[in-house]
């Protein structure tokens, strides 16, 4: 600090200085402190991950090293399509994506802004205790139901297939309501009155002026729902006994059973971490393409409770 | 948000026109209400005063199952003391974890979407994968961390396969996974008027001062609505210590979902596993009742917009 001495050099002066210093010093402390602890969270939130990539890449001996190897040299690769190909999780993927997740996101987002608007932008009696019911049935644990649909679904005849889980989502969603009406009240009232003059039936104008413009919100409602296909386990597990149906969740779950039952296969956790790698990768570029409409909808759906 | 509309009004024509419209556009839900929750709802009540296994029609039992709950079910009593550890322990602490570091990443720092991605990525990863990750990582014989210890020469810690930590490692992979709570709380930071910094500023708060008395206050709003969906997700605890540690070891982790499904679906009590989850349903509607009748006390509903 004594470098620098501007032409006036009073003890005042300098006293002032270091006072002036003294919080910004304070906060180069606080500033290293704060990327300290961030820096070291980050790590911890991402090891996981990493160990999963890296476990995925071992073989035998690279499993049982003391202490771990991090970064397998040589990496197998091939473990991933070996893993892969243990099961039929082709078929896992595709019924995963094209009886479940589709079907399922079209159906909720159809509904849903069906709903929504009649919850948001019509004036009726009885509205708004429909609309509270509805909230309210946000409360209700699935254990509740889960029985009693079941007996429902197998008297139906729906076990051993997707209608269980795809035709309620045609339904809507409560989540999804709230947030869609949420979004949709913040839309000028005059554009539908516009459209009402021109003779458009409130349907029109759902179809031809609100979805137009709520695009970014049907968007985060078709990933999360997407999202929620992939990653959905207590669903399938109940109803799809036939291996054949299975979504890919239950393919990585029974993997993990009859890999760690055999037991003495040390290739039974990079197999698994294979499979679970590729499972997440997904998920990483979904969410890498849309992580601004995905967080802000997030926040958008928590915020106004 | 008020609607203006008559206090008591007849269903003229007009009315009922709009009714009939309103009811047209709700139709898919009130529909699904009806088919997927109402009768469920009913059915399920109905089963739970019944000894049913699918095989067989409903055997009226009266009050028998809720009797068998609380007298001739050890395992029952298990899983409540595991939900309620659980439950008491992982609610508050997610919230004040995801809250913290929603305050942290809300100062100004440089790669801040970088680091909210990263924390938030966790919340959305399949719980089957988180499931398998953690179960290898925390693997008493080959997981990273006890290999690790080993190689510095230190006992190995048996995260998974120990009943006194199974459930402490449960709550810490919950934490891992709040990324959601912190994308929220950190929107709600957001609109935390800076005038109310700026005038804490003037009257000589520090730091602390303005954490504590500016910005905990003005999120008790969402910190409320946070704890009341982790309490109820909590209660419902299912896939993660179903995956990860099947209920084990000895019974540690034996959630009372976990309980329930095993009723309804391994052993086909369907009956009682009903009678289970009304038991359920009431403990998660007491709960959100007490928490808000007492929230009066602690949550702040100053100026904002709702």
């Amino acid at each position: 600090m004594t470098t620098q001495t501007p032409s006036y050099t009073s003890i005042d002066a300098a006293l002032n200085r270091t006072e002036h210093w003294r919080p910004v010093i304070s906060k180069w402390v606080a500033d290293i402190l704060r990327y300290l602890v961030l820096i070291v969270l980050a790590i911890s939130f991402v090891l996981p991950f990493f160990w999963m990539v890296s476990s995925a890449l071992k073989d035998d001996s690279q499993v049982y090293t003391v202490p771990p190897i991090w970064i397998p040299i040589p990496a197998h690769w091939e473990n991933f399509p070996n893993a892969w190909s243990t099961y039929d999780f082709n078929r896992y993927m595709v019924n995963t994506v094209f009886k479940f997740a589709l079907p399922s996101t079209l159906g909720v987002i159809l509904a849903s802004a069906l709903v929504a608007y009649g919850f948001a932008r019509l004036e009726w009696p009885g509205r708004d205790f429909l609309f509270s019911l509805c909230m309210a049935t946000m409360m209700i644990p699935f254990a509740v139901t889960m029985v009693p649909l079941f007996v429902i679904f197998k008297t139906l005849g729906w076990i051993n297939s997707y209608r269980p889980l795809v035709i309620p989502a045609f339904c809507g969603s409560p989540y999804f309501i709230f947030m869609l009406r949420q979004f949709f009240r913040t839309i000028p009232e005059e554009l539908s009155d516009a459209a009402r003059i021109d003779g458009a039936s409130e349907f029109g104008i759902l179809w031809r002026i609100i979805l137009p413009l709520a695009k970014p919100a049907l968007m985060v409602v078709g990933l999360l729902q997407f999202m929620y296909a992939w990653n959905e386990y207590l669903g399938p597990v109940i109803y799809l006994n036939d291996q054949h149906q299975w979504p890919i969740a239950l393919g990585v779950a029974y993997l993990r059973d009859t890999t760690e039952s055999v037991g003495a296969s040390a290739l039974a956790y990079p197999y698994l971490m294979a499979v679970s790698a590729i499972v997440t990768l997904p998920i990483v570029i979904v969410f890498f393409f849309t992580q601004r409409v995905f967080i802000e909808g997030i926040s958008l759906t928590g915020l106004k409770g | 948000m008020s609607i203006t509309v008559s206090k008591r009004r007849r269903l003229t024509p007009t009315n009922l026109r709009k009714l009939i419209r309103g009811l047209l556009f709700v139709s898919p839900w009130l529909i699904g209400f009806l088919v997927f929750t109402l009768v469920p709802l009913v059915t399920s009540i109905y089963f739970s005063f019944h000894r049913y296994d699918l095989m067989r029609p409903p055997n009226f039992v009266g009050l028998a199952n809720y009797v068998r709950m609380f007298t001739k079910d050890p395992r029952f009593v298990n899983s409540v003391y595991n939900t309620v550890f659980y439950v008491g322990f992982s609610a508050p602490l997610g919230v004040i974890s995801a809250f913290l570091l929603a305050n942290l990443l809300n100062t100004r720092i440089v790669g801040r979407s970088g680091f909210r991605a990263l924390f938030f990525f966790p919340s959305i990863v399949p719980a089957v994968v988180t499931a398998m990750i953690w179960r290898y990582l925390l693997n008493v014989q080959y997981g990273a961390i006890n290999s690790t210890l080993v190689g510095l020469g230190l006992p190995r810690i048996p995260f998974l396969s120990n009943p006194d930590l199974a459930k402490p490692s449960l709550i810490m992979i919950y934490m891992w996974a709040q990324g959601n709570q912190m994308v929220i709380y950190l929107a709600s930071l957001q609109d935390v008027p800076r005038s109310l910094y700026e005038a804490a500023t003037m009257d000589g708060a520090n730091t602390w001062h303005k954490f504590w008395h500016v910005t905990v206050p003005m999120c008790t709003p969402v910190i409320l609505f946070n704890l009341i969906m982790s309490f109820v997700w909590g209660i419902q605890n299912f896939v993660l210590p179903w995956l990860l540690t099947d209920g084990g070891p000895n019974l540690a982790t034996e959630f009372l979902a976990i309980h329930l499904y095993r009723n309804a679906f391994e052993w086909l009590h369907m009956g009682y596993a009903s009678a289970l989850a009304w038991v359920m349903f009431v403990a998660i509607v007491v709960l959100t009742i007490v928490l808000f009748k007492t929230s009066a006390r602690w949550v702040y509903y100053g100026g904002g917009e709702h």
